[in-house]
């Protein structure tokens, strides 16, 4: 009758005592809390008809050489340059050393014919120029971002200016020679 | 009764906070060594359910409401695109959908205890008008929340139930243009519905911190009704109610996952999966099923009677006012019980005249409900008269009388001694 | 009367509790349920997704996917559908690219502002019959008939109804049913009047797969695809169901126990 434990007024907690069975449950209760944190989490991950956009096909037939077009691929501009022969031997001339982002062009493009970028600015997210015949080209014949004045060169690669990368190339397959499927 | 010994002795990062803001000292006072009567019943669970109800509701409510768009346009849409696009959309619906179910049952659970063994008579009256309180926020949370899918029944329910505040003479009419926003419940309403929806359970919350810090003060009431009379009487918080609580939320979860898992639309009408059209009425409109006693007590007053057609016209009682009255009224009522019960026993175990009025009252409730639910014809509206007018006549003229009338029986010496070989 | 609340088992008390209300609550339930006063309740069928571990059948699903296309989707949108979504039946991807491909879809603006019709990808929701509701009230005698994305559940009974519908129509409408022109006998539509033809019939479809296309056969298929389009979560959750209810039993073991233990060592 004198044990604090059977008052059931414990000053002890009876934390170092507390045996195997309370422990079980109290974790089991911790197990299935947590378990139902899971799917809340998960819910604000891309639902399911976001990631069926995930991907666009894009046909090229209809292009003409040096025609630019752009598409649109997670609600993000996608540049297609149908380059001209002379854009593609500039390109792939330029030495290594002179670009402060270094990649041939041959790692960014499968298809040396048609390049294939994501038409955000790597500065600070500005759609760049040079996708209409008017625009400015920038000082290398790709692209330029008026916003900070960031030059692109026709394998779209950081030249000048703030930029730190070259304009991201998406993973894209050719289905055939003329379909291609981004993302 | 809160114990007035030093706290316990904390160590390192938690002493260090406890000093500047003794949120651990708190905790161990109301939590773990808080004295319960150690004759609690597991009805006295119920409290507890209701707060992790809330819980949850909140929990699965802010995830819900990431997804979801208030405009009339797009709300249906949006919650299906959340039954089917959204990852694990259709368990956090259905979870938000069946707790609000969950947290009445639970609640009108919790109630019942109070009425029956009169936890609501001094000194905790003021707990009890709190818990009325939090009774009333539910209600206008839940019934904002069913308007939010935009199907038929959220449409034409909100409709008829906002239509009622035009039974009040003069101000009636410009008070339902205000709530609508407009001249028919539309985007406007919804809207706003939205935002009082997300709004609601937060004051919720801060009302249920106030109902249990009253309960605090004089600690819980138990089943036999007397007030612990030491040590003896009582056991520590933690690990004692800790431990039988964790029985009532395994149980509470089961039937939850129930309802969620195997019949997640069976406490729902299937019109609410008909989008919202202001051009075609359902032929029955039917609130949500914890509304259909108080929806029973408001339809029970019909135009016909001789006593609103005398008085029609004279000072605007009309028998929709009526009805709006009486309804409301049937909660007003329930806040000043502790008034209106005159015994000096609490608990239902020891007034056996009493007890039984208290599972006719329940019964009737349950008749109220039923009713509730069908249409407005024939006997049914007969039968709803008759339960309305008990359940004030239980209010008004029973618990009164009686409390005066009846002979208790014999209370028991203390919680651990119960009486000597007790009659039955 | 004192002695027994204590004697009583475990959670006694809050099992009356939950049996009073759950009989209060079915009691209001079947009394919100409010059948209309004229349907008549439809003769349960034997799904093969009822019960705790209800599955959809997904070669009865395939099959109705084609009656709805070849007889409901000349009046009835599915709009809560994807293309995409019909993967869930056993299909590949590539398959269900080229059941999108079969049927156009409205997209645009393009750059000259004009909106043009192109085939329709998996990504995009199945195409609707009418251009608006309006337009199909307008070619169905005024009223727009409902979309059958969520039928199964929006109406009372759910499949038994949505199938007894289909078999409810009769060539000779009992005496004094007065149908009027322009309206149809059914058994089971609340009213028996119901403006819709009888849509199927026997030998309507053709099913690939060889299965004779009895009109109940073609009803029962339908029946089993809405019953998906309304709730593809569905196996889902049943299955998810199970493991909670087998881990909150054992939950609710431990609880009991440990509870037990602990206060047997009072008094």
């Amino acid at each position: 009758m004198s044990e604090s434990t059977e008052t059931g007024h414990a000053s002890e907690d009876g934390g170092s005592r507390r045996d195997f069975l309370g422990m079980l449950t109290m974790a089991t209760a911790a197990v299935g809390a947590a378990s139902f944190a899971w799917p809340i989490i998960d819910s604000m991950n891309p639902s399911a008809e976001v990631l069926a956009l995930a991907s666009t096909e894009v046909d090229l037939s209809a292009m003409e050489v040096g025609q630019s077009i752009t598409v649109i691929w997670r609600k993000k501009p996608v540049f297609i340059r149908r380059r001209t022969p002379e854009e593609i031997a500039e390109a792939e001339a330029v030495p290594l050393d002179d670009l402060s982002d270094p990649q041939t062009d041959e790692e960014r493009v499968q298809n040396p014919e048609f390049l294939i970028m994501v038409g955000v600015c790597t500065h600070l997210g500005c759609i760049p120029l040079g996708q209409a015949p008017g625009d400015a080209k920038g000082e290398f014949g790709g692209w330029f971002c008026p916003c900070h004045g960031s030059h692109y060169d026709t394998s779209g690669r950081i030249r000048k200016g703030p930029a730190p990368k070259n304009l991201e190339v998406p993973a894209y397959e050719y289905l055939s020679d003329t379909l291609v499927k981004i993302g | 009764m809160a114990s007035n010994e030093p706290g316990p002795e904390f160590s390192g990062v938690v002493k260090w906070i406890d000093r500047r803001l003794p949120i651990f000292t708190m905790m161990h006072k109301e939590y773990r060594e808080f004295p319960v009567p150690r004759n609690l019943n597991y009805f006295w669970s119920f409290g507890a359910l209701a707060s992790i109800t809330l819980i949850i509701m909140i929990a699965t409510g802010i995830f819900l409401a990431m997804q979801y768009q208030p405009n009339t346009e797009l709300a249906f849409t949006s919650v299906e695109r959340i039954m089917r696009d959204v990852n694990y959309g259709w368990l956090i619906r259905y979870v938000h959908m069946n707790g609000a179910s969950m947290f009445f049952i639970v609640v009108y659970i919790h109630i019942f205890r109070g009425i029956y063994y009169g936890s609501y008579k001094e000194p905790r009256e003021l707990l009890w008008i709190l818990g009325v309180i939090i009774l009333v926020l539910m209600m206008a949370t839940a019934f904002m929340g069913y308007v939010l899918p935009w199907g038929q029944m959220s449409l034409w329910g909100a409709t008829v139930i906002t239509n009622l505040f035009s039974a009040f003479p003069i101000i009636g009419e410009p008070i339902v243009t205000w709530l609508w926003g407009g001249f028919a419940v539309d985007n406007a309403t919804l809207n706003r519905f939205f935002a009082l929806h997300y709004l609601l359970p937060f004051v919720i919350f801060a009302v249920v911190f106030l109902h249990v810090a009253a309960l605090h003060i004089p600690g819980s009431n138990n089943p036999d009704g007397i007030d612990p009379k030491g040590p003896q009487d009582t056991v520590n918080f933690h690990p004692y109610m800790t431990a039988k609580d964790m029985i009532g939320i395994a149980a509470f979860l089961l039937v939850y996952a129930a309802l969620v898992f195997y019949a997640p639309n069976f406490l729902g009408h299937p019109d609410n999966y008909i989008p919202a059209n202001p051009l075609v009425t359902p032929p029955h409109i039917v609130p949500e099923w914890y509304f259909l006693p108080f929806y029973a007590i408001l339809r029970s007053f019909v135009a016909d009677w001789w006593f609103f057609q005398v008085f029609l016209g004279w000072w605007g009682m009309t028998a929709k006012l009526a009805g709006v009255l009486a309804m409301f009224g049937s909660l007003i009522l329930l806040a000043v019980l502790p008034w209106l019960d005159t015994s000096r026993v609490r608990s239902c175990k020891y007034r056996p005249v009493y007890k039984w009025l208290v599972f006719l009252f329940v019964i009737d409730f349950i008749i109220l409900g039923y009713v509730g639910g069908k249409p407005a014809e024939g006997t049914y509206v007969i039968v709803a008269q008759w339960a309305t007018l008990y359940y004030f006549f239980h209010l008004l003229i029973l618990t009164p009388f009686v409390g005066w009338m009846e002979r208790p029986k014999p209370l028991p010496a203390s919680i651990s001694k119960p009486a000597v070989a007790p009659a039955e | 009367m004192t002695m027994s609340m204590k004697s009583l088992g475990i959670g006694k008390s809050r099992a009356i509790g939950r049996t009073l209300l759950g009989a209060a609550m079915a009691l209001m339930i079947g009394g919100s349920a409010a059948q209309a006063a004229v349907g008549i309740t439809p003769p349960s069928q034997d799904w093969s997704f009822n019960g705790v571990f209800g599955k959809f059948d997904k070669a009865s699903a395939q099959r109705g996917l084609q009656v709805y296309t070849e007889v409901c989707a000349s009046c009835h949108s599915l709009n809560l559908m994807y293309y995409r979504n019909i993967t869930a039946l056993g299909y590949t991807e590539d398959q269900a690219k080229a059941f999108a491909a079969q049927f156009e879809v409205t997209d645009g603006p393009n750059d000259d502002g004009d909106y043009f019709t192109r085939p329709a990808r998996p990504s995009d929701r199945f195409a609707a019959p009418f251009e608006n509701e309006k337009a199909a009230a307008a070619s169905n005698g005024g009223k727009a008939p409902p979309d059958l994305s969520l039928m199964v559940k929006a109406r009372m009974n759910g499949a038994d109804y949505v199938y007894a519908l289909l078999t409810g129509y009769k060539d000779v409408p009992p005496a004094g049913s007065n149908i009027p022109e322009g309206a149809h006998y059914n058994e089971y539509f609340p009213g028996h009047q119901i403006a819709m033809a009888p849509p199927l019939s026997d030998g309507l479809v053709e099913y690939s797969d060889g299965t004779s296309a009895s009109l109940e056969q073609a009803a029962k298929d339908v029946t089993m695809f809405l019953a998906w389009t309304a709730e593809p979560e569905m196996e889902d959750r049943k299955g998810m169901g199970v493991k909670v209810f087998l881990f909150l039993l054992v939950f609710l073991g431990l609880a009991i126990a440990n509870k037990k233990r602990l206060w047997a060592k009072l008094h």
